[in-house]
């Protein structure tokens, strides 16, 4: 029987790492827009988190994870060790399912880093509800579902770079 | 789990296994969430990388102010001038009890010379301007502009021109962060206005409020206004706080579940008024329950002892 295939795939340049870098710090820059209490803002360094843990899991892995949700823990004003105790199993989920994840469509590999998103949010609703917090609201979930609606424009934008012909052609814009 | 799909060679370094690596981090953090939520430790790290992030952070605040400061240069002209308008009456309302307040405060100063009463501290502060609201959707905290630099310290009351809306609880050098009286748990010591009964009203979060630990027949009416009572050494007595809205007398529960809201534009932006530390009040009496507890105890057990 034919294997089904979804679409032919380009071999990609290597990813460089300042580029992963500057990604992920874009993205805490992004998180740190204070958008106050408006639902539905999708938290950026978990979704561009999950994009790497997925893309190259053997650079990114539970140790940045760890680094960024304690940076994510000072710049939101929460209690230390929520957003880092979120984003680790983020990234083991992520890492550990990267090559089931990239055998599939884009629209499945969405589906595939939802329930991740939504993992990690309620991985930090629980660790708040015990230490006395408010619950926010059902509505508190939805930037997972907006984050998971993004995986598409976003991993073209990230792969953008790894698109580049080897060499270059001077008759050729990209 | 590993990235390739099968153990790796040996000669491959890969660092430790994923799922030991997740058991240490995960330990790591639930340890530090219980360290920063018992002990309050981790203060110092807290301050330092703030401190640093701070340009970065005031950067990324830019797109929201520059959105709201375009709001208010279209806002238009007529809304202004109602405002203005608006602004006038109240101020021609109120201005029976302004003008003769400094009269008042002197009466008040003799009345209590006279009584050989302590003297009513008076209220000096700091304006102050709400940056933003903190993302962190399980608390309501919001960050004003002055900070340790401004001589700014966690414990201060933060007012607005109704009433009281929370208390500093962090300070850094430029900002400071507010927890709001809606926030859950936080508590003030209030009394009712109309007969002076003392309660202490707690934030439930959700921008709604309750006085908790009142009889079920306690004298409390939907409308009364609670103010501040002062016992605590934090806030001036006689700041309005809230207002009661709906009370519901159970009799299967001890106490009374009463719900009310702020008077304060709480959940609002805008200038605020940072009060003054309090001078501190006399300390409170020796706990000789205490004693009295430890000394009967002794005596129980010797009683025990001695068949």
């Amino acid at each position: 029987m034919i294997q089904p295939t979804h679409s032919s795939r380009r071999i990609l340049l290597p990813a460089r790492s300042w580029f992963i870098w500057l990604s992920l710090s874009l993205a805490l820059l992004l998180n740190l827009i204070p958008f106050g209490r408006l639902p539905g803002v999708p938290d950026w360094v978990a979704l561009v988190l999950a994009f790497w843990c997925v893309h190259q899991p053997l650079r990114i892995g539970m140790g940045s994870a760890f680094m960024l949700g304690l940076l994510m823990d000072i710049v939101d004003s929460s209690v230390m060790g929520q957003h880092a105790l979120a984003y680790v199993p983020l990234a083991f989920a992520a890492s550990g399912l990267s090559r089931r994840i990239l055998w599939f469509p884009l629209a499945h590999q969405a589906l595939h880093v939802l329930p991740m998103l939504l993992g990690a949010q309620i991985v930090m609703v629980v660790a708040r509800m015990i230490g006395g917090g408010e619950f926010p609201g059902l509505l508190y979930f939805l930037s997972s579902f907006i984050a998971a609606g993004i995986w598409y424009p976003l991993t073209y934008l990230l792969l953008l770079p790894q698109y580049r012909p080897v060499e270059r052609d001077e008759n050729r814009p990209i | 789990m590993s990235a390739v799909g099968h153990s790796p060679p040996p000669f491959f370094k890969r660092g430790p296994a994923p799922l030991a690596q997740l058991i240490f981090f995960v330990t790591l953090a639930i340890a530090l969430l219980f360290i920063d939520l018992r002990f309050h430790t981790l203060e110092w790290v807290r301050f330092g990388v703030a401190t640093v992030v701070w340009p970065v952070q005031r950067l990324a605040g830019m797109p929201v102010e520059a959105a709201g400061e375009t709001a208010q240069y279209f806002s238009s002209l007529a809304t202004l001038q109602a405002e203005n308008a608006a602004y006038k009456k109240k101020q021609l309302a109120t201005a029976n009890q302004l003008l003769r307040q400094e009269y008042l405060e002197l009466e008040n100063k003799r009345l209590r010379a006279l009584l050989d009463m302590r003297a009513s501290q008076p209220a000096v502060g700091r304006v102050a301007e709400i940056l933003y609201a903190a993302r962190d959707p399980f608390s309501r905290r919001v960050i004003v502009d002055k900070g340790l630099q401004a001589g700014i310290e966690a414990g201060q009351a933060v007012i607005d021109d109704i009433g009281v809306i929370g208390q500093v609880t962090r300070t850094f050098p430029l900002t400071s962060e507010v927890t709001l009286l809606t926030d859950k748990d936080q508590a003030i010591p209030v009394e009712v206005q109309r007969n002076g009964l003392r309660a202490v009203l707690n934030g439930t979060g959700a921008g709604m409020m309750e006085l908790r630990f009142l009889a079920a027949n306690a004298d409390v009416k939907p409308g009364d206004v609670l103010v501040t009572s002062g016992i605590d050494g934090v806030y001036l007595a006689g700041l309005p706080v809230a207002r009661v809205s709906s009370i519901d007398r159970d009799n299967s529960y001890a106490f009374a579940r009463i719900y009310c809201d702020p008077l304060a534009g709480v959940e609002r932006h805008g200038q605020v008024l940072v009060l003054g530390k309090r001078e501190d009040l006399p300390p409170p009496p020796e706990e000789v329950a205490s004693d009295k507890d430890k000394s009967t105890k002794g005596k129980k057990f010797k009683k025990r002892l001695r068949p």
